[in-house]
């Protein structure tokens, strides 16, 4: 939960105002989308939400206890990847189980079943220099799960991917959402991408970023991107960023 | 996409194409690597070659009666006199006594570039304390320092040991310090998310990141140590490797002279090498993300 979150970056005439009293709520088992033109702050919300930057005013809660820094019940996907490069894919999923002291044996039930969700299970003893940007991320997201987070925040994870790959990871991040039921919290400027993921998405305003709209979208689980329903759902949306993106260029 | 050369790609059993602008361009700045077998060939060769160019330059000056034949002595005077010291045992005492002081003074100074280095990259307050009295330090070339080693310390091995410390601390340290800043904070911060507490964050990010570079920051240092060793040991040294070279000024026995300073640099090529290797095992991920 995001209780009216602000952040000023510096202080005094020349600081800058980023975020305004954002105020969110993201349930149990929910996917949020956060979109909005670029320098809105959503990168911002979500490095304050990680606990990688403490927030001017307000606060952010997860299961009621508020935030002071990072922690392992906040799982992060970062654009880069961030792959440890000395170890292994195995290696680095099961490295947050590990450092909580997790016995052997059930490190490598949880790894075997993370590896086999992202299926890379044949690439498990590799490194990840030896994978392409597609499995390092899958990698990051099986890394994130395996930790067993009450939340995942995932920051323009499939935003260094090739738009092929961009998409085949979309599907990929769909189907594992319908087997884990993560909640996540999802920052990207695509607003397909939105679409085709999220439970709901939320649009922000360019700066100082606060909640402009917050759409529910109620396509099934399993979304065609063709369907007539999807396109008027994307195109609802951009009218809305659309007005924000304006204002940037006015 | 850039073709190599066919036969070359096809040699290498790699395929034609250079995969990525990075490949491309190491492939630009080191030039096409050679298959292994003529690579070794050509060094093979090359040593070879500066073998029968010394011989030959010996060899004139003994024919032509240029100068003193004393002064430059051909290969095989130098390991003739190398294998007679060696039979006669007086070889080992010497390369034994360099080896020593070249270990526990590289020993002591690499302990001490990591145990003052991890803490100084890692914590900006420990970094503002001891960077200032390092750096006042630092610019002073380490061979001005010796005589004040000798004056503090005495002549004996403690001095020499010491000094070696010292001047090997320096380059470790620095590159110690510097692996620890550079180590990329997004890796920092994945662990921090993974829940790692601050002594698992040093142990198994920061310390396997920042090894590469204090492993280069070592090499240098193995470098140094052989450096600053003979200098030390031309004064007041009864034993080691630079003592023979000054004893051989003392009487003229340029083949001792040179035996020891070609043994100096083997030894100091091994050194290298048992780095490297070090390197290769532990550091397998680095290669495998340069390539």
């Amino acid at each position: 939960m995001v209780d009216g979150v602000g952040k000023t970056f510096g202080r005094g005439g020349g600081a800058g105002q980023v975020l305004a009293d954002i105020r969110l709520e993201i349930r149990t088992g929910e996917f949020l989308c956060i979109l909005g033109p670029s320098g809105c702050g959503k990168s911002t919300l979500l490095n304050i939400v990680a606990g990688f930057l403490p927030p001017t005013s307000g606060r952010v809660l997860v299961d009621g206890a508020p935030v002071t820094g990072p922690g392992a019940e906040r799982g992060v996907v970062f654009q880069e990847y961030v792959l440890f490069p000395w170890l292994t894919v195995a290696q680095n999923v099961e490295f947050g189980p590990r450092l909580k002291g997790v016995p052997a044996e059930e490190r490598r039930r949880l790894t075997e079943r993370y590896l086999a969700l992202v299926g890379l299970t044949a690439h498990a003893g590799k490194l990840p220099a030896q994978l392409s940007g597609g499995m390092k991320q899958r990698v990051a997201i099986a890394r994130a799960l395996a930790n067993g987070p009450s939340i995942i925040l995932m920051d323009e994870p499939f935003g260094a991917l090739d738009a092929q790959t961009r998409e085949v990871m979309q599907d990929e991040l769909s189907r594992i959402q319908r087997v884990e039921r993560q909640t996540v919290l999802f920052v990207t400027h695509s607003i397909r991408e939105a679409v085709y993921l999220a439970d709901r998405v939320v649009v922000m305003t360019s700066a100082p970023g606060r909640v402009k709209q917050v759409f529910t979208i109620t396509l099934p689980e399993s979304r065609d991107r063709f369907a007539p329903e999807f396109t008027r759902a994307e195109s609802e949306i951009t009218r809305v960023v659309k007005e924000e993106v304006a204002k940037v260029h006015e | 996409m850039i073709a190599k050369s066919p036969q070359h790609g096809a040699r290498r059993g790699r395929g034609v194409f250079l995969s990525s602008l990075t490949e491309l361009m190491q492939w630009g700045l080191r030039g096409a690597a050679l298959p292994r077998r003529r690579g070794l060939a050509l060094r093979a060769g090359a040593v070879l070659g500066f073998l029968a160019l010394w011989s030959l330059a010996s060899g004139l000056v003994v024919l032509l009666k240029l100068f003193n034949p004393i002064f430059l002595a051909g290969p095989w005077l130098v390991l003739g006199k190398v294998l007679e010291l060696a039979v006669n045992g007086q070889l080992w005492v010497h390369v034994w006594a360099t080896l020593e002081r070249v270990i526990i003074g590289f020993g002591t100074g690499a302990l001490a570039a990591l145990a003052l280095g991890l803490p100084a990259g890692y914590f900006p307050g420990v970094r503002k304390v001891v960077e200032p009295v390092v750096e006042m330090l630092r610019p002073i070339p380490p061979l001005a320092m010796l005589p004040l080693f000798i004056v503090w310390i005495g002549i004996g091995e403690g001095s020499k040991i010491g000094f070696i410390t010292y001047a090997t601390f320096f380059p470790m340290f620095l590159t110690t310090v510097h692996a620890v800043q550079q180590v990329d904070p997004l890796l920092v911060r994945a662990a921090r998310s993974l829940g790692a507490r601050p002594w698992q964050l040093f142990a198994r990010v920061i310390l396997p990141a920042a090894l590469p570079e204090i492993l280069t920051g070592i090499r240098l240092g193995v470098a140094l140590a052989f450096f600053v060793i003979v200098i030390s040991e031309f004064i007041g040294a009864e034993q080691g490797l630079g003592y023979l070279i000054n004893d051989g000024r003392n009487f003229f026995l340029v083949p001792q002279m040179l035996g020891a300073a070609v043994l100096l640099g083997l030894l100091g090529y091994a050194s290298s090498a048992l780095i490297g290797l070090v390197e290769r095992r532990w550091l397998r991920w680095e290669r495998s993300a340069s390539t």
